[in-house]
């Protein structure tokens, strides 16, 4: 309680060999639990903020995905003029009949291709992705084979460039833009016309979804119950953003993975932490039993000593934040289970995240520190004092 | 009569080492007086350590009583000791026992972080405990950049900076060169005289007992009756 934490500090330095191979396990630990969570919390984010709160997702009754919808005119023209759904400026209801396929681009990384999402959509889809921007070139015109390209499939494919054509069966299509979407889904995907995509699909009365924009919350939930329960449609509706948030379960594999390794390794990093505290009571013994002698108390040494651990620990918690840092905005690719195809992000490693790893060495060091502090305080003076 | 510090009243001390017991102090009596500079002398293993230590509390007697103060140790727990002897009991050992990581002035100021001393009136007091053994300009100095001397020195400082009512020395010379034992030797004859502090010194040294104003001996756990010595003293 009383010993100052300078007598800690000082032997931790005199000891650096030890204290910074300790830490470096420690550090290695928190660095790949929050690899982990920045991978997670970059995929929420690049999804859980796709589109405006009041917009829903309608797709065949019983379908898990957009790409196993499917949606024919017909049905579009009952549901677009449903009551409840927020109009356009230019007095347009808000929906927007979509088709939703998978072509496959290479890269430097994957030689064999990367399944990834192509969106067929009209203007009206366009207008009502508000947060999607041109930064690069311009929107595809109707009727041609034009696409824009996401930025995290513009950064990732060479082969999806601005200029470069694309051979998708039929015929070539020509990347016309790039567009920034946010943090949203739009990102990872290529927009293109949606008449043309669906005449080389073949697909003119089957196309995928529809998105529509309630006016208010409780138009929402009156749209949602007025679809489903429509017999006649046999569609489902349902908020679009716990549509993408349901689709963040792609990270779970490697979530669970990268947790395990890290309990793993967080076992050894205690371990390590207890071997390197056990030696310092160990050389330090008579100067506990000199501790004593000056009055310091029991639970005095084994403050000083459990601090002394939880010092180390916050060394290696902080080391381990810095790793990773150079990771944050870092874009990569995740295979998704629900569209069968690439969603691009960012690592995203927020203040809370470098919280968590902090906290997470702290409980490594208290795990650690504990038996070897417990030992320290319960030393027989006269014992300690002649381990010379 | 002057007041008495230390009284001992039939105390011993057994330790049972897997077969045999050895009986490291055998039915000690003994009163210390206010004042008085006290060297325990006798030959090795005769349990002067030992009888140093139950007075300072570090250890608890098989039986008999020791009381400073009128206090009886006994009856203090854990804690309670710990207090007493940071308030009451500064220790000097033969080995010096500073702490290597603290500078002098640290190492000095460390019992008063037990204290209600702030850390201005802790540094003033540890400076001028330092001053007083003749440190003064080495406040800065790790134990490792000082001589065994100085170190020892340092321990002394150590060891009054709580104005202790009892300084304890076990073997305070045994590790020192002639010139640097008589320093330390002269050091603690001024604690007595002119600071009117109780000292109790174990030595083998019979040069450095006569800076005490008494002597008693020890042999095989006995601690014999003032005037007394053993045969080969
Ligand atoms: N922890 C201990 N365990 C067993 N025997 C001990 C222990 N400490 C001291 N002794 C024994 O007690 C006797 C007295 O020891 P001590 O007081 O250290 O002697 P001195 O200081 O006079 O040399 C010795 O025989 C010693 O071996
Ligand atoms: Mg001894």
């Amino acid at each position: 309680m009383k010993i100052p934490i300078s007598y800690n500090i000082r032997n931790l330095i005199a000891r650096r060999t030890t204290t910074i191979m300790t830490a470096l396990g420690i550090a290695l630990t928190v660095a790949v639990l929050l690899s982990v969570f920045a991978l997670v919390e970059g995929l929420r984010s690049s999804l859980a903020s796709t589109g405006d709160p009041l917009n829903l997702l309608v797709t065949r009754k019983g379908a898990t995905a957009e790409l196993n919808s499917s949606m024919t005119p017909e049905q579009f023209q009952v549901i677009k003029v449903k009551p409840g759904i927020a109009k356009l400026p230019n007095g347009e209801p808000m929906a927007s009949l979509e088709l939703v396929t998978v072509i496959v681009l290479e890269s430097p990384d994957n030689p064999a291709g990367i399944n990834i999402s192509m969106r067929g959509l009209n203007a009206a889809g366009i207008a009502m992705r508000e947060s999607v921007k041109i930064t690069e070139g311009r929107w595809f015109q109707s009727g041609k084979r034009e696409i824009v390209v996401g930025k995290g499939v513009a950064k990732r494919y060479p082969t999806a460039r601005l200029g470069s054509k694309i051979d998708l069966g039929r015929g070539q299509w020509e990347v016309v833009g790039v567009m920034d979407g946010g943090r949203s889904a739009a990102n990872s995907e290529i927009f293109c016309d949606l008449a043309q995509l669906a005449v080389d699909q073949n697909r003119e009365a089957g196309l995928s979804s529809v998105l529509l924009r309630a006016t208010d919350e409780v138009a929402k939930q009156a749209l949602i119950n007025d679809l489903t329960s429509e017999r006649r449609l046999n569609v489902d509706a349902i908020s679009e953003r716990a549509y993408y948030e349901s689709q963040t379960g792609a990270a779970a594999p490697i979530q669970f993975l990268g947790i395990f390794v890290a309990i793993i390794m967080s076992i050894g990093s205690s371990f390590a932490a207890m071997n390197t505290m056990y030696a310092a009571v160990a050389r330090r013994a008579p100067e506990i039993g000199t501790l004593r002698v000056l009055g310091f108390s029991k639970p005095g040494i084994l403050v000083s000593f459990m601090l002394e651990s939880i010092l180390l620990s916050l060394l290696g918690g902080i080391v381990g934040c810095l790793l990773v840092l150079p990771l944050n905005d870092f874009t990569t690719g995740i295979g998704s289970f629900t569209t069968f195809s690439e969603i691009t992000f960012d690592f995203r490693i927020t203040p809370e995240i470098m919280l968590s790893g902090i906290i997470f060495a702290l409980v490594m060091g208290v795990i650690g520190g504990f038996f070897p502090a417990f030992s320290a305080a319960r030393k027989q003076i006269l014992t300690a004092l002649k381990q010379n | 009569m002057s007041n008495v510090v230390i009284q001992a009243n039939n105390l011993t001390k057994e330790y049972v080492r897997a077969e045999f017991r050895v009986t490291a102090l055998d039915d000690a009596n003994l009163e210390v007086h206010q004042g008085e500079f006290i060297a325990l002398m006798g030959p090795s293993g005769s349990g002067k350590s030992t009888l140093l230590h139950l007075m300072a509390a570090m250890d608890r007697p098989s039986s008999g009583n020791i009381s400073v103060f009128g206090q009886n140790l006994q009856a203090l727990s854990d804690a309670e000791i710990a207090r007493w002897r940071n308030t009451h009991i500064g220790f000097v050992f033969q080995s010096f026992n500073l702490i290597p990581v603290l500078t002098a002035m640290e190492n000095v100021e460390l019992p008063l972080k037990l204290t209600k001393l702030n850390k201005t009136q802790r540094r003033e007091q540890a400076k001028r405990a330092l001053e007083l053994v003749g440190l003064g300009d080495r406040l800065g100095h790790t134990p490792r950049q000082l001589s065994g001397g100085q170190e020892q020195r340092v321990a002394i400082a150590r060891a009054i900076v709580t104005d202790p009512d009892v300084i304890l020395a076990d073997e305070p010379t045994g590790n020192l060169d002639a010139a640097s034992a008589r320093d330390v030797l002269t050091l603690l004859g001024r604690l007595n005289k002119e600071f009117n502090k109780t000292l109790i010194m174990v030595t083998h040294d019979p040069g450095a007992a006569k800076t005490a104003s008494k002597i008693r001996y020890l042999e095989k756990g006995k601690l014999l009756p003032e005037g007394q010595k053993p045969a080969e003293y």
